[in-house]
């Protein structure tokens, strides 16, 4: 392979790698505010994007996007009021259950409220077929747009949360939140607010990406599976390392499928998840202690 | 002990009282009832939803203007979901309750295959809208598909190439069923054609991202790019493509059947080149072709009653409801054997994918002349020129 | 062992025998087909049922071990070896009676492994794959036993969709009927359909007796208490991994049979068996159901098998689902049976028949 190709592979792989990365981070601030997994992450991308998609007929591209990250932080925030907020002391197993059960109500209502077919969202700049140039190799704008509003996003949430009063609270309920109700922190409303924040992060990754995957009712579930599956490899809760390990991730499957079929292309993610989690839950960039993730 | 026992059989008695509101009992003079089972939700969604929507649509117009015959027809339609289990599920109640004289869909090969030997044993008409060649090969004397064949296609697409002078190809499918099949046939087609493939991959139908695959294409020199797949997958290669620079041309297969895909790869999709069905350039044909009346006609009371644009798969539901009609028309009863003899026998049917001749060899009816080269131009579907 | 918990298995058995001989009567026979298809689903319920009710293990993908009997039961009863019926092998085969000869509808020959071998080598398989699975991932904690049995079914999918002997994307189709012995075939035909309604009952009415044997044993009264407090279980001597184990194999095994009987009865199987909304399905089941009560669990999935099978959801199918999940969850997390008003609404009457 020359070098133009070898740096396609690569920016195809960071491609996919940000998208699955810009999931992940989702998933990490609900995690670490409550430790649950939202199974109902992906759908909050698909409502944004197809909010967004919907409203760029009437205002201006900006103003959709930004309207559609209000409206499904709210959504966000009236799930974790109307659903989550009940069964604070539940079992590991309840919670899964309820986020899966809430994806698929998600999901359903979007399939009533929109119908089954593809849109997307139009380019931010350039169009289907402008191109850049990079070293020989090639990538659409909207890619860039991409890389560039995730390290914005994951920039801004360590910030938040190592800086912010707000962020150190949550990360206080996360740790102890019993604890974190003794120092004042009002630890519920900072549960619906990681939750909101979830979701608006979610919508704004959704309309980014949506040019460069195109957005449809279900494809909530695989970009969510795609996405805790970066997580964990990185190490739950743990931002950075969810960009890194997406970046890894994609990276990984570019340069597999350059050797081998591609049809195996979908496997490969699946097994480094069962291997990590076989041999090391915490992910490969964090520690922490094996009593925290496995029992007896 | 006794509470939980009295709770069981309370709980049961409302589940059976639910479920048995499935079922119809008529004591009038009988319309004729044909089942339809398509997938009007889940993943093959834009197949089985247009095909409902064609199914209602022709039914009413039929019982709008006296029936058949005087014989009104009664449509029932069921949502498989794109599951071969519901597909069978709901095959036998067509079958048994309902005692359906046929069943149209369903939109899928695999449920297809699936509800293939129930429907021959149960003696109920199956008119497929799904496109495997497995469906009328064997044949199965009361199984019928509409969509056109897939070898057909390409060889279509390989002619066109080879005017073009092209040889040396890369093909990309999806792996779902119609993706699997067009791969099949374009790796048997390619020697006696003249054509060479380089390289064949197949991805996922859910890939979000295809520039890795092309990337691999692009590696190969390839003269021309084959695309074989649904929804989202085409309109994707077709952006990817001129994202990354791979400038060659890109041949889809008939699934492209939709001004939506086009709509959804912008100008990318310009200057793709596929094989298809005529409703798409209904308007721009010529007066005198034996297809335009019924397209144009199709195109304008779909469009008209569901504010949607028509693609072809709705028309597969259109071409089985025709030939069931058409085929009641000439046995001029409601008994099964007479119309499935009929079907057999029908020649110079005209539906939306082609015209139609039956006979108890051949259960599609149609042949080469079914597609027509199209292109896209301006964002718009035109007939492919030299 | 007390006969006493034996007595819901014979109510059971006269529920199922009334309703047969209510829908004969009626001519609502064909009722049976989705009550049978439901029944066989249940199996794999009830196996989810002890794992994640007694043993507390949570599974995402037990629709994995459905399709991994279904599918390796189709694959071999429908692999053609005729070709190669005069080799060393498969003339060994033919002698041992490992293969029958039949001809299909088409009135194509066809020489193919019998169900009976099928069978055996889908649950060996099966057992295998779960034990190979369950020895690393057992040990995990929640999300992360979540997402690995969430992979383990999404891995099984993409094998099945990608292999060519698994038929790809349209799956299996033209499996035999399973001769179970002279006149008794799982059979989707509907001269059959009482027969089978019959022997579906009755391989839920075994795995039923054996899964009250085993909540009633020693192992039932370990799962139950590592289910209550794993360190004190731990503490008391309790090999918990181990017991864990076993019933995560355990559940897998009550799956495959389930889907090697229903592939055998609906001649065909395809992935939609195995996708990550089927697994979600049997989890909603169990939990609807009651996580820890078996008969609960039986009779939503009878019931909500049967009402999906027929399609009395509609398009709005998955959406049932979903809200069924979450409104037990909210409300019911013992499931519905237990439900705090239906307890007060039935202590209610029998006061007032009994006082």
């Amino acid at each position: 392979m020359n070098l133009p190709q070898i740096v396609q592979y690569c920016l195809s792989g960071i491609t996919v790698g940000s998208i699955y990365a810009i999931v992940a981070v989702g998933f990490n601030i609900i995690y670490n505010t409550t430790g649950i997994i939202n199974f109902a992450q992906g759908e909050f991308l698909i409502v944004g994007a197809m909010t967004a998609i919907s409203l760029c007929r009437i205002v201006p591209l900006p103003v959709a996007i930004v309207l559609a990250v209000l409206v499904t932080t709210l959504l966000g925030g009236l799930v974790e009021i109307v659903f989550i907020r009940r069964v604070s002391n539940a079992s590991v197993l309840r919670l899964i259950v309820i986020t899966i059960g809430i994806s698929i109500i998600i999901r359903e209502a979007m399939l009533h409220i929109w119908d089954e077919k593809v849109r997307s969202m139009p380019y931010f700049t350039g169009t289907a077929i402008s191109s850049i140039p990079i070293l020989g190799a090639y990538i659409s704008p909207q890619v860039l747009w991409v890389l560039g509003v995730s390290s914005i996003i994951v920039t801004g949430l360590t910030l938040f949360f190592r800086f912010t009063l707000t962020g150190r609270a949550m990360r206080a309920c996360a740790d102890d939140r019993m604890a974190a109700r003794l120092c004042g922190i009002n630890d519920r409303w900072m549960v619906t607010l990681s939750f909101m924040l979830s979701a608006g992060i979610g919508a704004l990754a959704g309309c980014v990406i949506s040019p460069v995957t195109q957005t449809q009712y279900d494809m909530g579930a695989p970009l969510a599976i795609k996405g805790f599956t970066v997580a964990i490899i990185g190490g739950l809760g743990n931002s950075m390392a969810s960009v890194a390990a997406g970046l890894f991730l994609g990276l990984t499957e570019a340069f597999m499928m350059s050797q081998f079929e591609v049809a195996y292309k979908e496997a490969i993610s699946i097994v480094i998840l069962l291997l990590i989690l076989m041999f090391r839950p915490s992910g490969i960039f964090t520690r922490r202690e094996v009593s925290d993730l496995r029992t007896l | 002990m006794g509470k939980q026992f009295t709770r069981i059989l309370s709980v049961l008695v409302v589940g059976f009282v639910l479920g048995s509101s499935g079922c119809k009992k008529s004591n009038e003079a009988p319309p004729l009832k044909v089942g339809a089972i398509f997938a009007v939700t889940g993943g093959a969604s834009f197949l089985g939803a247009p095909e409902a929507k064609t199914a209602e649509m022709f039914v009413d117009k039929i019982n709008r203007a006296g029936g058949i015959n005087g014989w009104k027809m009664e449509l029932i339609v069921k949502d498989s979901g794109g599951k071969p289990e519901n597909a069978i599920s709901l095959a036998k109640q067509l079958i048994d309750e309902e005692k359906v004289l046929a069943i149209i869909g369903p939109s899928t090969s695999g449920e297809t295959m699936a509800i293939k030997n129930i429907c021959q044993e149960g003696k109920t008409i199956l008119l497929s809208c799904a496109a495997a060649e497995d469906i009328v090969n064997p044949v199965a004397s009361y199984v019928f598909k509409t969509p056109q064949k897939d070898s057909d296609a390409v060889r279509w697409i390989y002619k066109t190439m080879k005017e073009k002078g092209i040889s040396k190809v890369g093909v990309i499918t999806s792996n779902d069923g119609f993706g699997v099949a067009g791969s099949a046939q374009l790796a048997k087609l390619a020697p006696d054609n003249g054509i060479t493939i380089a390289i064949s991959e197949a991805y996922d139908k859910q890939e979000t991202d295809l520039t890795g695959v092309i990337t691999k294409l692009k590696g190969q020199d390839v003269q021309a790019v084959i695309n074989w797949s649904i929804v989202p997958a085409q309109s994707l290669v077709a952006k990817n493509m001129k994202q990354i620079g791979l400038d060659v041309p890109l041949f889809q297969s008939h699934g492209f059947g939709n001004i939506k895909y086009v709509q959804a790869g912008g100008e990318a999709a310009n200057g793709t080149i596929f094989p298809c069905g005529r409703l798409l350039v209904a308007e721009v044909l010529p007066n005198n072709h034996p297809q335009k009346a019924v397209l144009v006609e199709y195109k304008k009371d779909y469009e008209g009653r569901y504010k949607e644009d028509t693609s072809t798969f709705g028309g597969h539901a259109y071409d089985a409801l025709l030939i069931l009609t058409e085929a009641i028309k000439k046995a001029k009863s409601g008994d099964r054997d007479k119309i499935r003899d009929a079907i057999e026998n029908l020649k110079g049917v005209v539906g939306t994918a082609g015209v139609f001749n039956f006979s108890s060899a051949d259960h599609n009816g149609l042949a080469l002349d079914a597609f027509e080269m199209l292109t896209v131009k301006d964002g718009k579907f035109a007939i492919y020129e030299k | 062992m007390k006969l006493r918990i034996y007595r819901p298995v014979i109510a059971c058995v006269v529920l199922v025998v009334l309703l047969q001989v209510v829908l004969s009567a009626t001519g609502a026979i064909y009722y049976m087909t989705q009550v049978t298809m439901a029944a066989y689903y249940a199996l794999v319920v009830i196996g989810l049922c002890l794992l994640m009710g007694y043993a507390g293990q949570v599974s995402l993908g037990h629709a994995g071990f459905f399709a991994i009997g279904g599918y390796t039961s189709g694959a071999l009863t429908t692999c053609n070896l005729f070709a190669y019926r005069d080799t060393s092998l498969v003339s060994w085969f033919r002698s041992a009676g490992l293969v029958l000869e039949w001809q299909d509808i088409y009135g194509a020959d066809i020489v193919s492994f019998s169900p009976w071998v099928a069978l055996g080598v889908a649950l060996i398989l099966t057992g295998l794959i779960a034990f190979l699975i369950g020895l690393p991932v057992i040990r995990l904690k929640g999300q992360y036993l979540a997402m690995a049995t969430l992979g383990f079914g999404l891995i099984i999918y993409r094998v099945v969709l990608g292999v060519h002997v698994f038929g790809q994307a349209d799956g299996i189709s033209n499996v035999p009927p399973f001769r179970l012995m002279d006149g008794l075939e799982v059979n989707g035909r509907p001269s059959f359909r009482v027969q089978n309604y019959y022997i579906a009952w009755a391989v839920v009415m075994v795995a039923m007796v054996l899964a009250i044997n085993l909540v009633h044993s020693r192992v039932g009264r370990a799962l139950r208490s590592i289910h209550q407090s794993e360190e004190a279980a731990h503490s008391l001597g309790i090999n918990t991994y181990r017991y864990k184990l076993a019933t995560f194999v355990l559940s897998a095994l009550f799956a495959a049979v389930g889907g090697v009987l229903l592939t055998h009865y609906n001649g065909s199987i395809g992935p939609s068996e195995v996708t990550v909304i089927k697994s979600i399905r049997y989890v909603t089941i169990v939990a609807v159901g009651g996580m820890a009560n078996l008969w609960g669990v039986l009779l939503m999935g009878i019931i909500l098998n049967f009402l999906s099978l027929r399609g009395v959801f509609g398009t709005y199918d998955d959406a049932v689902f979903g809200a069924i999940l979450i409104a037990i969850m909210l409300f019911a997390p013992d499931g519905l049976l237990r439900m705090p008003q239906l307890r007060a609404l039935s202590s209610l009457l029998s006061r007032r028949l009994h006082g």
